[in-house]
């Protein structure tokens, strides 16, 4: 039974407030390429993928890969609202603190319930290609979702892995590449363009969708046609803002790894009620 | 005493030969073991595993970091991965992901380095891999193993299998004298004593164990008692061999096929600092890169030899106070 999307809506008006909040006490992070991928997230951890957050560890749950590992606030606010063992919500401010689970970026060795260390960008999608190949050759159903930031992408090791799960027929991997077109420096056509991103991804041999990656009926449409596609891994090309929730975060590029004040976080609330 | 004769060598297999091999029994015995390869198991002989394994043989191209990414992925969802391709490029280009999916994490990712040092010859220093005993030992968690002989690899490969956790094996191109009779127990972090002197101690690994028996057997002849220790795990040392050494036999030459900044010699050294320090020498490459040539000629050229060795010694017994 899928969620209702309005119930799904609200997770993500509480997530987006879980994650300025904890920016704003931590006093650093990545507010900007958080929020830009709120309703992926919810999406995917409250409705299509397989999981049993109470159960981790059940070798058959679909596994999910933050590539972009700086956007930890959106993944930690997610499982947290999940319910993991290991992700407790009301320690969520605790973000980036000496002793918090709630590492700067994802840490396994903090949070078992992970499925990876990520924070140096580029390399999540060959760990989601491995995931990918250890599911096949244990004929399990296990499905393997990365996310990428466009940024991201310029890494060359993104293009080996592309090039790889095609050639490997991965058809239970999924890139989902947040295309906020923001990266730290600027607009990410001003610092080393990307575009055109479906193209690229179409000719190194993946099944692409381009979606408004805010529409959730969208990214659940096409993560059901990605799970349809065979023989091919999938990318789901996904048109989203920066800072998307909080009007004066939003398509600005000051926001991607400064935190708000707490008068920014006041009126983000205020906007996010 | 582990030797047939004792300082008389005969030829074997190569390490990486060995590796292949081994990789094959383990294959059979566990259906977890995958294998991944970038465009050399024809070389690295991973090809042995592919051949009867085709399901379990992960062909990544030329693309070593995202090689050894994938095999990070498969340790994550609960595989053996061994990933293999020449030091040279699988260290270099895969550091990154030794360090950020291997390393830090604690995944159980096995990265296999063949064609190591400057014993590859003629393809010159491009593909020669002096730094990466440095640069492996540089990661937190990481074992570092560099066997001598077939059978010393195979019994590590086997106990690299065994271990959870990251591992790097280094191994070598050329055919590699025996050292070992089969079924000699191998543990890692242990060293194996292979000659009992008092006079000095002889540490080496990889190719330069059967140098150092070879110079061993020339001071044997000057009335020198000579200690041989293979150092087969570089990472965990094993420290109560090396304090013993220093205590026992009063000066240390430690023989490497790698540069001597970061390799085994400056780690062996930090450890009779620590214990009870005497006269060293290390015998080594010395801040260079080598050339093209055939291998012996360049081991003899770049001082990798018995002889050197050998006068290294007697340079650290005349060091004794």
């Amino acid at each position: 039974m899928p969620r209702p999307l309005n119930e799904l809506q609200s997770l993500a008006k509480q997530v987006r407030r879980e994650i300025v909040q904890m920016i704003g006490a931590a006093k650093s992070g990545h507010p900007g390429g958080s929020l830009s991928a709120v309703e992926i997230l919810v999406e995917l951890f409250f409705d299509h993928m397989k999981i049993d957050p109470k159960n981790p560890g059940w070798p058959d749950r679909d596994r999910f890969i933050l590539s972009k590992g700086h956007a930890a606030p959106v993944l930690y606010a997610v499982m947290a609202e999940a319910g993991y063992p290991d992700t407790p919500l009301d320690k969520l401010n605790t973000l980036r603190q000496l002793g918090s689970v709630y590492q700067g970026h994802p840490d396994v060795r903090f949070i078992r319930s992970l499925e990876a260390s990520t924070g140096s960008l580029g390399g999540g999608l060959s760990l989601a290609l491995g995931m990918g190949i250890a599911a096949r050759l244990d004929g399990c159903p296990s499905r393997t979702y990365c996310l990428l930031g466009d940024g991201e992408i310029q890494e060359g090791q993104v293009w080996e892995a592309a090039m790889a799960g095609a050639f490997h027929k991965l058809d239970n991997v999924v890139a989902i590449v947040d295309y906020n077109g923001i990266q730290l420096d600027g607009f990410v056509k001003d610092i080393m363009e990307v575009a055109p991103l479906a193209d690229k991804w179409r000719a190194f041999g993946w099944h692409v969708m381009e979606i408004d990656g805010h529409d959730l009926s969208a990214v659940r449409k096409a993560l059901e046609e990605a799970e349809s596609v065979k023989g091919k891994p999938s990318c789901l090309v996904a048109h989203t803002v920066k800072g998307k929730g909080v009007s004066f975060m939003e398509n600005n590029p000051k926001f991607h790894g400064t935190a708000p004040t707490p008068a920014e976080v006041e009126l983000a609330l205020q906007e996010l009620r | 005493m582990a030797l047939k004769t004792k300082f008389e060598l005969k030829l074997g297999a190569a390490t990486r030969e060995a590796f292949g091999r081994a990789l094959v029994e383990l294959g059979r015995e566990n259906r977890d073991i995958v294998v991944c390869d970038a465009d050399l198991s024809h070389s690295t002989m991973t090809t042995y595993f592919a051949k009867e394994f085709p399901d379990r043989f992960i062909s990544c191209g030329i693309a070593e970091a995202n090689m050894v990414g994938i095999g990070a992925g498969l340790a994550y969802a609960g595989k053996i991965a061994f990933v293999s391709s020449f030091s040279a490029f699988v260290v270099n280009k895969g550091f990154e992901q030794m360090r950020v999916c291997a390393a830090y994490p604690h995944t159980n990712l096995k990265v296999v380095g063949t064609h190591s040092g400057i014993s590859i010859g003629e393809d010159g220093p491009s593909q020669m891999s002096i730094e990466e005993t440095a640069l492996a030992c540089s990661l937190p968690g990481f074992l570092v193993l560099t066997p001598a002989d077939e059978v010393s690899t195979k019994a590590l490969v086997r106990a690299a299998a065994e271990h959870i956790g990251p591992v790097f094996i280094r191994t070598g191109r050329p055919k590699a004298p025996v050292i070992y009779e089969s079924g000699q127990k191998f543990e890692i972090g242990k060293a194996i004593e292979l000659l009992s002197g008092s006079g000095v101690t002889i540490i080496a690994n990889g190719l330069m164990v059967a140098e150092a028996i070879r110079a061993a057997g020339t001071l044997d002849a000057e009335g020198v008692s000579v200690r041989v220790l293979d150092m087969h795990t570089v990472k965990p040392l094993d420290h109560e061999a090396i304090r013993r050494a220093a205590a026992e036999t009063g000066a240390i030459v430690v023989a490497e096929e790698h540069l001597v900044d970061g390799g085994l010699g400056v780690r062996v050294a930090q450890v009779v600092a620590e214990t009870v320090p005497c006269p060293m020498e290390f015998v080594g490459i010395h801040d260079t890169y080598a050339e093209s040539g055939p291998a012996s000629e360049l081991m003899e050229k770049y001082g990798l030899v018995a002889s050197n060795v050998a006068a290294a010694a007697r340079k650290a017994v005349a060091r004794k106070r």
